[in-house]
């Protein structure tokens, strides 16, 4: 999918995000990423011992692994269809879960067209260049990538 | 009285070629319990991770973050901060020309070695590794702390002196390593990296580099061979077993190292230059993410 996402939207969810991290000076700013690393929801029983099926994301260095559910209703219209994510990364990568975080916080619950119109650059919104560096922002590009990918294939079929 | 003990024994580290360039996880301890971290004339102990908000969510007690993208890279040109900055990233640490530091990290100490790498760009004599890094220290069950030592910064003449970078003996570049093509190089990457089958799925692009493969001769070592399962590096002996036995290097030639983008090198050159005392060891840290994607470069696959 190729699109001219340079002057594209954030959801209101993820623009109130990006809003808050603008606010701060670089060092609260991964003050915040760490509570956002501390917020990550634990997986739900029912994917215990099952991350040999969910998705890892290599563009990121710490083993992380996620899932992406799409709902059934509305039957005859897929991009209304609510999405919810599921994340697993160690307590040893704060940072891959801080991403991890904002992303679910920013996404989940938005239906299938909602996630699908998040810009491409959208990780580059929250402020995190200087105080994370370009370089670990890849991770992040890497699991929204995944995410649209898997919300794309599971409207789909 | 474990200090007696300790001061009596021979080193755990002292069959390698530079037994005090590895610090354990019990002589730190000590040196804590002692009152001794803390700098100038204490232990300076350093954390340096791959991942930037590891060191707030708890570190050892007295030990400040040195994050190798923020302190150790210039912000502009892929290169590393000049004198000036390494020195006023030192002061502000409390680190003068002479204090002992002591680095530790995540990962097996990647990004701890790579921070002692770049330390001997700029000649700091005494830096050592902690044998096993963060993770050995989290498993033993020893302290792990949030508080930030509150450092006053080294000033006027106990200020961290300016000193110019010496890159020549320890860093190579495209062109040095162009013009050692047919001697000794160790490629420390993941053999699927080496081999060229980058990670990727259809419709993701491949990370970093336009080519894949290597550079024509290198050996395929990863860096993990050198480690035992705890993270601390294997003995002298099965050390040689890999590198000289196995692979054929020697001590006397000069080698080059290199991975992705020099972190995972630098924990090999440490390897080769500390623990086996190989002469003249440079690490390539322009690495592949440089070489694969420079035009008309030699790539083997």
């Amino acid at each position: 999918m190729t699109q001219d996402t340079a002057r594209a939207e954030l959801p209101t969810a993820m623009q109130e995000i990006a809003d808050d991290f603008a606010d701060l000076l670089a060092p609260q700013r991964l003050e915040l990423l760490l509570e956002f690393s501390e917020g990550l929801p634990e997986l739900p029983e029912r994917y215990a011992g099952r991350l040999g099926e969910m998705e890892q994301v290599h563009e990121c260095q710490s083993p992380i692994f996620l899932a992406v559910e799409v709902g059934d209703d509305p039957a005859d219209s897929p991009g209304d269809r609510p999405v919810h994510l599921f994340f697993s990364a160690p307590q040893e990568a704060p940072t891959t879960r801080g991403f991890a975080g904002i992303l679910h916080e920013g996404l989940d619950g938005l239906t299938v067209d909602e996630v699908l119109a998040v810009p491409e650059d959208a990780p580059y919104r929250f402020s995190l260049g200087e105080a994370v560096s370009p370089l670990r922002l890849r991770g992040m590009v890497g699991m929204l990538s995944r995410i649209k990918r898997q919300v794309a294939l599971k409207t789909r079929s | 009285m474990p200090e007696s003990a300790a001061s009596t024994d021979p080193s755990p580290f002292s069959a390698y070629a530079h037994p005090d360039r590895l610090v354990s996880t019990e002589w730190l301890a000590e040196q804590l319990a002692a009152g001794k971290v803390g700098g100038p004339d204490g232990v300076v102990v350093l954390e340096s991770d791959e991942d930037v908000l590891l060191y707030e969510t708890g570190h050892i007690p007295g030990a400040l973050k040195l994050d190798w993208h923020q302190d150790l890279n210039d912000p502009v040109v892929r290169d590393y901060v000049d004198a000036e900055q390494f020195a006023s990233v030192m002061s502000a640490r409390g680190v003068g020309r002479d204090t002992t530091v002591v680095i530790y990290g995540d990962k097996n100490n990647w990004w701890a070695a790579y921070a002692l790498w770049v330390m001997s760009l700029f000649g700091h004599e005494d830096v050592r590794l902690l044998d096993g890094g963060r993770t050995k220290w989290v498993a033993e069950g020893r302290e792990l702390t949030k508080d930030v030592p509150q450092v006053t910064p080294l000033s006027g003449d106990a200020a961290y002196p300016i000193v110019e970078r010496d890159d020549a003996p320890i860093r190579a570049f495209k062109d040095d390593v162009l013009a050692h093509l047919g001697g000794p190089l160790v490629d420390v990457r993941s053999p699927g990296e080496y081999s060229g089958e980058l990670l990727h799925m259809p419709d993701y692009p491949q990370e970093g580099a336009m080519r894949g493969g290597h550079i024509p001769g290198a050996k395929s070592v990863p860096w993990a061979r050198a480690a035992n399962e705890d993270g601390t590096f294997k003995s002298r002996e099965d050390l040689e077993a890999i590198y000289l036995t196995e692979q054929g290097l020697s001590p006397s030639d000069p080698t080059i190292a290199y991975c992705r983008i020099g972190e995972r090198s630098s924990h090999t050159w440490f390897v080769l230059t500390h623990l086996l005392g190989f002469d003249a060891v440079r690490n390539y840290d322009g690495s592949w993410t440089e070489w694969g994607n420079a035009v008309r470069v030699p790539v083997e696959k």
